[in-house]
């Protein structure tokens, strides 16, 4: 190494430090696509849900005029058929766009920061489920949405340490949404539908035209 | 003027060695197949490369085990982290000389 291009040299070791310090803590891979893909699927559950056995179940009101306790409990577990397959296919999706995403970056999806942002996540997302589940095996349904709204915001906002820092803010949107929602608590599906619908896709589109778009 | 190139550090003139410095700066600890597989690099070259900074007491070594199999990690201790920002710093002296 001579002293003439040190200068030179020094430059792109710095580069290579903060590739290193950037690649080694944080998952970079997540794509934009996979948060409108979510999105698209969550609002497609709520329209489901909304349109389709909600309205069932009304309907069947309307014609007997009283509910009976077997269409109650038939309903429950639509609903619940319903979310576990749009968490499913919300899942797949956004799964999908960041494993392209990792393989175009040539990084792979399954390696150390990865593996920290997963658990990192799933330890608010898990409290959140079991508690949610304790609430539904009470017969609580009032605050199934927003404890999923806050739970899911406690989990990005822990996860923000260890990816994308802008997902923090999606995560702060959200906790305060599942808030806002225990004011009106028979909304909770359209709160839903903002939250895991509209706010995925624009937060998939802002960070698709931020980082991806060249 | 001093010299610019004095503030360098040795140790730190093989790119894995940076390496491995600026990943455990930023991480608590790390195993070795985790550096292994963020440097690409082989196992004999990534091992040699880690005795030498251990013996510049730049990074400290912990042997435990996962079930039955060995896990040793690495973190770095706090000579060997004042060294790499001494090292960053030389660097950016440098850096700002040739503006």
């Amino acid at each position: 190494m001579s002293q003439q291009n040190q200068p030179v040299d020094s430059l792109q070791e710095v580069k290579d430090i903060r590739r290193m310090m950037e690649r080694s803590s944080r998952f970079i891979s997540l794509s934009g696509f996979s948060g409108v893909a979510a999105g698209l699927c969550a609002l497609a559950g709520a329209a489901i849900a909304r349109y389709s056995i909600f309205k069932e179940y009304y309907d069947l009101y309307d014609e007997r005029g009283y509910f009976i306790n077997t269409a109650f409990a038939d309903l429950k577990w639509r609903l619940i058929l319903l979310a576990a397959g749009v968490f499913a296919a919300a899942f797949l999706s956004a799964f999908y766009f960041t494993w392209r995403r990792a393989r175009t970056q040539g990084n792979s999806l399954w390696n150390y920061t990865s593996r920290r942002l997963f658990w990192n996540m799933l330890i608010p997302l898990a409290a959140g489920g079991l508690f949610i589940w304790g609430m539904l095996s009470y017969d609580q349904w009032m605050f199934v949405a927003p404890a999923c709204l806050i739970f899911y915001g406690l989990a990005l906002v822990n996860a923000s340490k260890y990816t994308l820092t802008d997902i923090r803010y999606l995560g702060y949107c959200e906790i305060v949404l599942g808030l806002i929602n225990m004011l009106w608590i028979g909304k909770g599906l359209y709160f839903w539908a903002l939250g895991f619908g509209v706010m995925h896709i624009v937060y998939g589109i802002v960070m698709w035209m931020k980082y991806e778009r060249n | 003027m001093k010299n610019p190139i004095t503030g360098l550090n040795k140790v730190f003139d093989n790119r894995i060695r940076l390496g491995v410095m600026s990943i455990l700066v930023v991480n608590e600890e790390v195993n070795f197949n985790d550096l292994k597989q963020m440097l690409e690099v082989t196992d004999g070259n990534l091992a040699t490369h880690l005795v030498n900074l251990e013996e510049n007491g730049y990074i400290k070594v912990h042997k435990g085990f996962v079930g039955k199999k060995t896990n040793t990690t690495y973190a770095v201790t706090k000579s060997g982290e004042k060294a790499f920002n001494e090292h960053i710093a030389a660097l950016e002296t440098m850096i700002r000389n040739m503006k």
